[in-house]
């Protein structure tokens, strides 16, 4: 059964993130995906993540879908003017490709190639408009298109902005321009996050609550320091920390997701797992959530 | 010497309420010699608005209005009439629509389109404050222009690297959308928040448009540069 349907029926969905290579080694991205295919309905395809030069995220999509895998296309607004983003979703749509995330992007400057000239041509209200249209049959000014496209439109949301405010009013503009579902940075707070669920109560689109594991109390700080919008509580960072052997600290981390999982559950319709890498871990963290 | 536009007179009336009381600002600078600026600029508003069914409480012309010093000790000295206005309707570049909106707590209007900032620089720095892109939304952003003050020109709110007020690309760097939602709550325009922005024509951005190229002040300009 295709996400969209899963989404509609009400059911509790898991995504996973995908990174395409940076590089050429195809096999061994399709083989992290594949063997974590059992526990998930689709994979999100990253879009040049922190601005970081890699495999282009529809050509990897097409591949996942090659191994009959259900892909959901990360679209930036960072790299494309308005022509490329419009060719590139019709490209998309004939390669199969139904689900598509409308994002801005991080900026060039934090990447691989700070010198690279920002686009951001349209931002991601405008993209998730631009997918309505090409679903109308026209382009973004009203060209009739030969054939119409039937994305099924996605949008983030960071459940832990602080202040939350400005982010709660541009989710609401994201759903009237068509969002079908949100995906989330990741939690780590399940009690700000019941804060941001209870001011979305009402918006009836579904939420999918992000995931990522932590994979050391370094990583947790590291991400504390350098990833906008993403706050892990010193009382997770101590969990890890008192970790007494290698073995211990990667029971912890998975214990922690879980955990978060079972918190979140009842005021979201999924989650979103980024697991860095962790592949392996996924099939853990899920059965230990309850999943 | 820039070039700036009144706006179509309906966009203009578009956003202020009938009934609306309304006090007009208009540069004397480069505005007015492009004619969407000085006396004249203000004759004609005064026009539209009273055809239009809305008050006008008083009115200034000021010269250099990029100048954010002299705005507000020139304004101070309009405060008996301000405090009778509802809001501020400001025709000059994007720098001095925005000098006026960092000087009064009144909602700015925005009468005028920017489109190009020629060789004049401004006197409060101009460059980083108006993208000259020829379609003015400060009306629709709190007199902050968030082509310039968000790094990625974004239309629709904040994205997802603002945090705790500031900016993804470096410490200590304000998130323009935070300033502009601040502002939007203090003057009580949420609703503005919610407001569907289509995209920018980039045209306007991208050369000096033709009206300046075929103008006296071009070629007077250029002129000097041949002796």
């Amino acid at each position: 059964m295709k996400l969209r349907e899963r989404i509609e029926r009400g059911e509790f969905i898991v995504t996973c993130e995908a990174a395409p290579p940076k590089g050429i080694a195809v096999e061994k991205a399709l083989e992290e995906a594949q063997s974590v295919a059992d526990y998930v309905h689709a994979f999100n395809v990253t879009d040049l993540q922190s601005s970081v030069m890699r495999m282009s995220s529809w050509a990897f999509c097409a591949l996942l879908r090659g191994r009959g895998l259900e892909p959901i296309l990360q679209l930036t607004c960072r790299d494309r003017n308005r022509l490329a983003l419009q060719a590139d979703l019709l490209g998309a749509w004939g390669l199969g490709i139904e689900n598509v995330l409308a994002l801005t992007g991080d900026h060039t400057t934090l990447g691989d190639h700070p010198e690279a000239m920002p686009v951001f041509d349209l931002d991601s209200v405008q993209l998730l408009d631009v997918i309505g249209k090409l679903n109308s049959g026209h382009d973004m000014v009203g060209n009739e298109l030969d054939g119409a496209t039937d994305f099924f439109p996605g949008a983030v949301v960071n459940p832990a902005a602080d202040p939350l405010e400005p982010h709660i009013h541009k989710l609401h503009l994201k759903v009237s321009l068509g969002a079908k579902f949100f995906q989330t940075q990741a939690v780590y707070d399940p009690e700000s996050y019941n804060v941001f669920a209870e001011k979305t109560a009402g918006i009836g689109v579904p939420i999918l609550a992000g995931i990522i594991p932590l994979k050391s109390a370094k990583m947790a700080r590291f991400m504390n320091d350098n990833i906008a919008g993403v706050h892990v509580p010193e009382e997770v960072i101590g969990e890890l920390e008192a970790a007494t052997s290698k073995e211990d600290r990667v029971k912890r981390s998975i214990d922690l997701c879980a955990r978060t999982i079972q918190a979140v559950r009842p005021r979201c319709q999924g989650v979103h797992l980024m697991p860095m890498g962790w592949e392996r871990h996924v099939p853990a963290i899920l059965e230990r959530a309850g999943l | 010497m820039l070039t700036s536009e009144l706006k179509p007179a309906e966009e203009i009336l578009e956003n202020l309420a009938q009934g609306e009381r309304v006090f007009l600002v208009a540069c004397a600078g480069c505005a007015e010699v492009c004619d969407a600026g000085g006396e004249e600029a203000l004759r004609r508003l005064r026009k539209l608005l009273e055809e239009g069914g809305r008050t006008v409480v008083g009115g200034t012309s000021l010269p250099f209005l990029c100048n954010r010093a002299l705005v507000s000790l020139r304004l101070g000295r309009c405060a008996q009439q301000l405090k009778e206005a509802d809001s501020i309707l400001v025709t000059s570049c994007g720098v001095g629509i925005q000098a006026v909106a960092a000087v009064s707590a009144l909602v700015v209007h925005t009468a005028s389109n920017t489109t190009t900032m020629g060789a004049f620089q401004g006197v409060w720095p101009s460059d980083e404050r108006c993208a000259r892109c020829g379609d003015c939304v400060l009306e629709y952003t709190g007199g902050i222009c968030p082509l310039t003050v968000c790094p990625k020109g974004l239309l629709h709110g904040p994205c997802g690297g603002s945090h705790g007020g500031e900016c993804e690309l470096e410490p200590g760097r304000s998130c323009g959308w935070q300033e502009i939602h601040d502002r939007l709550e203090q003057t009580g325009q949420r609703e503005m928040l919610h407001r569907y922005q289509p995209p920018k024509d980039r045209r306007r951005q991208l050369d000096v448009p033709l009206a300046r190229r075929r103008s006296v002040f071009w070629a007077l300009e250029y002129a000097e540069e041949d002796e």
